[in-house]
């Protein structure tokens, strides 16, 4: 329990005016070098802990303090960490998952939203944070009549000072959308490119409208991006045709589809910039994931089996608190072996966009380092 | 400073620009010719510089002018290329050695209690890479040296007519401005067109890369690089003009300024120059060879400490 609120206990139940007053001058959860404390304040008849922490309960019972509506929970944590997380509220036979209402940090995905905890020694990159000083780029929208997957809308990431006489490196990124509104990830380009940590680069921001088909290695949707949204790209905007000079990038799912088009299409992406891959396989014996994964560890023995050289420079990430860490550490001596030049790091974080935001600059400048050293404006 | 003409360093330009303050300050107006090469294919965009300082300003394209005379003048252009590669393999194997040598330093970093011979070993170790930076400028400066002799010294038909053109804009010309970019860039252009030896009788305002360019050596630098080792490294001679200075633009951006002993060993590193902070607003100028303005100018001290620079 933290050192405050066991002052606060120390004398027995406090009084409601004393119990606000505590949550008025406190950051909630309370977070100390040796863990977390979590309350909640209000009626229940039990409250419970949902996070989503592979290796843990998934549920965890905070404890009612004997005469008060204060309920708390005291989780150990190491240091850095971060994971999202709901209480669940039940009173009689009702039941309801709920955003902690004492806590104002919140990261939203594609679900809703889940409060964020925060560990001791966490602070979000400052250069997820917008910077008056960098110069900023913008979209503009391309629409692709593709025979492999049908009409396609792409939004495309242009970096300020964009010029017709240079050609520029292309980042190939799945679930674009998304990864603008939960990532930053235009303020991060914005602040990397600025700082000169990577090179100015266009990205294409795609979507799918079905992506437990397309990106559970579907051939048409590899197909699509090389045969048809590359080329489209390229007739926008100059670009650079050197394979080492183009990336394909996602999370989850999104990293599958990625390993898929360069595995399928060697020699078009020298770079993959892979956050929580999905690489469900199987050594023996049935996938245990569900029928979504089939497609995946069918393509994911494939690529096992014969791994060939889908790209010169890979950077893979995964947070230790997902199920999938097995699958993308099993993945990395595989990569190796292939020579394929691989950085590959953990973080104390789950499987979300903020631990995929707080991993870009990692990537990024591993796969497409910057002038820095060289350029001083 | 043993110069009697009048230079000047500032901060960067982007956003905030005081080039217009220095050039009062320096009692001089136009014709200004200017210098973008180190920005490369944007050379020559000067729409905004000339509406800060109010009077004519002509790019003199070296940028430009050097991608003609490399196109004119094949064997030139090859000799270039090779030398570029010679210099790349000298900086690849001089970061190697300086690795493993300032690993050391921080190893032997200044501890709570330390014994006299540890203190002893520290500063062997940064003499070890103050050595090391020496022979690397030597070195670099002996490829120069040498491309010089072979090339530039007789006048080449692709060269002698753009140095007949750039001596006369600068001959006519109130003062040189001098942008930064890509310093490695714009080191190369302003010693294919042996400007050196012209700007030396012209007052200097030089910014970023431009100002790391007019001094004695060039040190990159960067304490959280976000690969790699944070090592600063001398690139090469630059051209000299403005002496006993290190000009470390964005300095507080790119060093570790509140860490005191990173401050320390760099100050040291590279003494007795004196380690120049060049943020927004800075404006140093020497007149006469003498300190005659500094404006919101830091220097980073021998004892660790980021100090201001007095008039």
């Amino acid at each position: 329990m933290s050192a405050p609120l066991a002052t606060l206990l120390a004398g027995g139940a406090p009084d409601r005016a004393a119990l606000e007053a505590f949550l008025n001058a406190h950051a909630v959860p309370l977070v100390a070098r040796e863990g977390v404390t979590f309350l909640y304040h209000g009626e229940a008849e039990a409250v419970l802990l949902r996070m989503f922490i592979s290796g843990l309960p998934a549920a965890q019972p905070l404890e009612r303090v004997a005469g008060t509506e204060l309920w708390i929970l005291t989780l150990p944590l190491p240091e850095g960490s971060r994971f999202e997380y709901k209480f669940e509220v039940k009173q009689g036979a009702a039941s309801e998952w709920i955003l902690d209402p004492l806590n104002p940090l919140k990261a939203s995905d594609p679900f809703g939203a889940n409060s964020v905890c925060q560990g001791y020694g966490y602070a979000p990159p400052e250069w997820t944070l917008p910077d008056d000083g960098a110069r900023t780029g913008r979209f503009e929208r391309l629409a692709i009549d593709s025979r492999h997957v049908g009409r396609r809308p792409v939004q495309l990431y242009l970096p300020a000072r964009l010029r017709r006489t240079r050609r520029y490196p292309l980042l190939v990124l799945h679930d674009g959308g998304d990864y603008l509104r939960y990532a930053q990830l235009k303020t991060v380009l914005d602040n990397l490119i600025h700082r000169l940590e990577i090179p100015p680069l266009v990205v294409a921001l795609t979507e799918s409208p079905d992506r437990l088909r397309e990106y559970v290695g579907l051939d048409a949707h590899a197909d699509f991006l090389v045969e048809e949204l590359l080329p489209a790209v390229a007739a926008r905007v100059p670009l650079d045709a050197d394979p080492a000079m183009r990336c394909a990038m996602g999370a989850s799912l999104g990293g599958v589809a990625s390993l898929h088009a360069a595995w399928r299409h060697p020699g078009t992406f020298g770079r993959l910039l892979l956050q929580s891959g999905s690489f469900a396989f199987t050594d023996i014996g049935e996938n245990r994931r569900g029928p979504v994964f089939e497609p995946v560890v069918r393509f994911m023995n494939a690529f096992r089996a014969r791994p060939g050289r889908p790209a010169e420079r890979i950077y893979l990430s995964c947070g230790i608190y997902e199920s999938l860490i097995y699958e993308n550490r099993s993945l990395v001596p595989l990569l190796q072996a292939a020579r394929i030049q691989v950085r590959y790091e953990e973080a104390r974080d789950g499987h979300n966009w903020q631990n995929w935001r707080d991993r870009l600059r990692a990537g990024l400048t591993f796969l497409f380092p910057g002038p820095l050293w060289m350029v001083y404006e | 400073m043993g110069l009697m003409t009048d230079r000047a360093l500032l901060g960067p330009q982007y956003r905030t620009p005081n080039l217009r303050e220095c050039l009062e300050a320096m009692a001089l107006g136009g014709p200004l010719v200017a210098i973008t090469a180190g920005w490369q294919d944007r050379e020559g965009e000067i729409e905004e510089l000339r509406a800060h300082v109010a009077c004519p300003v002509t790019d003199l394209g070296l940028y430009v002018r050097a991608e003609h005379v490399y196109a004119e003048d094949a064997a030139l252009a090859a000799a270039a290329r090779e030398r570029q590669e010679r210099l790349q393999e000298l900086q690849d194997h001089y970061r190697l050695r300086l690795h493993a040598l300032m690993a050391a330093v921080e190893e032997l970093a200044p501890a709570a209690e330390e014994s006299h011979g540890r203190r002893a070993a520290r500063r062997a170790a940064l003499g070890d890479v103050r050595r090391l930076d020496r022979q690397h400028l030597a070195a670099t400066a002996r490829e120069h040296a040498a491309f010089a002799r072979r090339w530039q010294h007789a006048p080449r038909p692709s060269l002698a007519p753009h140095r007949a053109a750039l001596a006369a804009a600068i001959d006519g010309a109130a003062a040189v401005l001098i942008a930064g970019g890509h310093v490695a860039v714009l080191l190369n252009r302003l010693r294919l067109f042996g400007l050196g030896a012209l700007l030396e009788r012209k007052p200097l305002i030089a910014w970023s890369a431009g100002a790391m360019a007019l001094c004695e050596r060039v040190v990159l630098f960067h304490d959280r690089p976000p690969q790699g080792a944070a090592h600063a490294e001398v690139l090469e001679p630059g051209l000299g003009l403005v002496t006993g200075v290190v000009a470390l633009p964005h300095a507080a951006a790119r060093l570790a300024l509140n860490e005191p002993a990173r401050v320390q060993v760099f100050a040291r590193r590279f003494a007795p120059a004196r380690c120049l902070a060049l943020e927004h607003g800075s404006l140093v100028r020497w007149h006469r060879g003498r300190v005659a303005t500094a404006r919101d100018l830091k220097r980073l001290s021998r004892s660790g400490r980021v100090v201001e620079v007095a008039e």
